[in-house]
């Protein structure tokens, strides 16, 4: 059994009854964050379906960190999450620049 | 003016609502806000909005209560099949079907795609038939994206639309969606080899006009004109505008042959020429266009509207309203024979819809 606290940013917190750390549990011994964040959809799924799009792609300006280190600089959304770990989503700086 | 009247504003940075006891936002703060439709068929009327944020993606939205509360759906109701392996960019427009069927509601998105609901937008589905189109590869996008940005139902027979797409240009359906026909002849193609092509023509907007539903217009990037016939055929009627480039076109909701446009100089400025604000206005479907420019500013005002940003309020006379990229919004109580400046200073306005809500 497999616990990652996911830390969610304030923008999104109206889609996990205000929680800023959801903790969610999983079978598997090393979960990719696509793991993790499909776990997390079943108890916020307004969260999940804000970081990933449709068609379950990383959003442009939404970055997931797993502890200190950003998960595009790993494996993206297959990079492995050890127990007792922390996955924060954050909103990229780069976003919010209206592009047109 | 705005006896009665709500004046919706979508900016890149949140929407505003114009009445008579002022202005109110911004709703959705921080978001853009390309499309707004108020739907008066039912009481309460519902307005809906599409927003974009930055971060977090597009999604639509509804109120009952005259945009006091919002929804915000946990799962996004507009969203593309898995198979298209395509995600939703922004909501271009959103648009009532017309009073036969009172509950639905289209969506023209990008990329360039259409969805209807039946539930008065809580719900949504995909029109397959123009995504499957053979045409969708030549497609290319304007400036602003690849958007499906303007549909028009037939109030006649709702299974008769007309759609626009930059650049793709307009498409016609008979049988609500599941087939569709390009219908560009005559419309000229700009940044293309052939000057006429079948489709890739980059049509800013369409209208249809009060009387005649087989009369369109149509204000395309570069050039104005109108169809007779359905849109089986175009003729150009840029006769006397000082600019034939421009986004919005709007019909009078109620006059035959009235319709109303804001040139801008030239594909590259894109500003109202000479520095004058000036709604252009023809009575006669197009054969001339005459300056309206009644409290407008006249001197260095170097505005851009944008093609969802002029509408009408459906009143009788017609109420008219535009907001600009500069964060102005005029609104005219008289068919645009004088304007009074509603609000300034706001965020680039995308667009602007407005109702009568008595």
């Amino acid at each position: 059994m497999t616990t990652v606290a996911v830390r969610v940013p304030t923008a999104l917190r109206c889609f996990s009854d205000g929680r800023a750390v959801v903790h969610v549990e999983m079978e598997a011994a090393a979960p990719t964050v696509a793991a993790v964040l499909d776990a997390l959809a079943g108890p916020c799924p307004g969260v999940v379906d804000r970081v990933l799009d449709e068609q379950g792609e990383l959003r442009r300006h939404v970055s997931v960190f797993v502890g200190l280190d950003n998960a595009r600089d790993l494996g993206g959304l297959a990079t492995p999450v050890a127990d007792a770990a922390e996955l924060s989503i954050l909103p990229a700086v780069s976003g919010g620049a209206t592009p047109r | 003016m705005l006896d009665g009247v709500v004046v919706a504003v979508g900016t890149v940075k949140g929407a505003f609502l114009i009445g008579r006891e002022g202005i109110s936002g911004p709703l959705f703060q921080g978001d853009r806000v390309p499309s707004f439709a108020i739907d008066t068929r039912r009481d309460p009327p519902r307005m809906l909005a599409g927003t974009v944020s930055d971060h977090w993606g597009p999604v639509i939205r509804t109120s009952d209560d005259s945009g006091r509360t919002w929804t915000d759906p946990e799962e996004r109701p507009i969203r593309f099949p898995a198979d298209t392996d395509t995600a939703l960019a922004q909501i271009w427009q959103l648009q009532p079907a017309g009073p036969v069927d009172p509950d639905a509601v289209y969506a023209g998105v990008e990329p360039a795609a259409l969805f209807r609901s039946d539930d008065r937008g809580d719900s949504w589905s995909f029109v397959r038939g123009i995504w499957d189109h053979p045409h969708r590869q030549q497609w290319m996008p304007g400036g602003g994206g690849l958007g499906l940005h303007t549909i028009l139902v037939d109030p006649r027979d709702p299974r008769r639309l007309h759609i626009a797409i930059s650049a793709g240009g307009v498409y016609r359906t008979e049988d609500a969606g599941d087939t569709w026909e390009a219908r560009n002849q005559g419309i000229r193609a700009a940044g293309m080899p052939e000057p006429f092509p079948e489709c890739g023509q980059c049509v800013h907007k369409i209208a249809r006009d009060a009387a005649d539903p087989d009369r369109l217009y149509a204000q395309n990037h570069g050039g104005l004109y109108r169809s007779d016939d359905g849109a089986d055929t175009w003729v150009d009627v840029a006769n006397g505008v000082p600019s034939d480039f421009g986004f919005p076109i709007v019909a009078d909701p109620h006059a035959g042959g009235i319709a109303y446009v804001i040139p801008l100089e030239s594909a590259e400025y894109r500003c109202t020429p000479e520095g004058r604000c000036r709604v252009y206005r023809t009575t006669d479907a197009g054969a001339s266009w005459a300056p309206m420019a009644g409290g407008l500013p006249q001197e260095h005002a170097h505005l851009t509207v944008l093609r969802d940003a002029f509408c009408s309020d459906g009143s009788d006379p017609a109420g008219l309203y535009f907001g600009t990229r500069t964060g102005q919004v005029y609104g005219s109580p008289d068919r645009g024979e004088k304007w009074d400046l509603l609000a300034e200073h706001l965020p680039p306005v995308l667009c602007v819809r407005a109702a009568a809500l008595r």
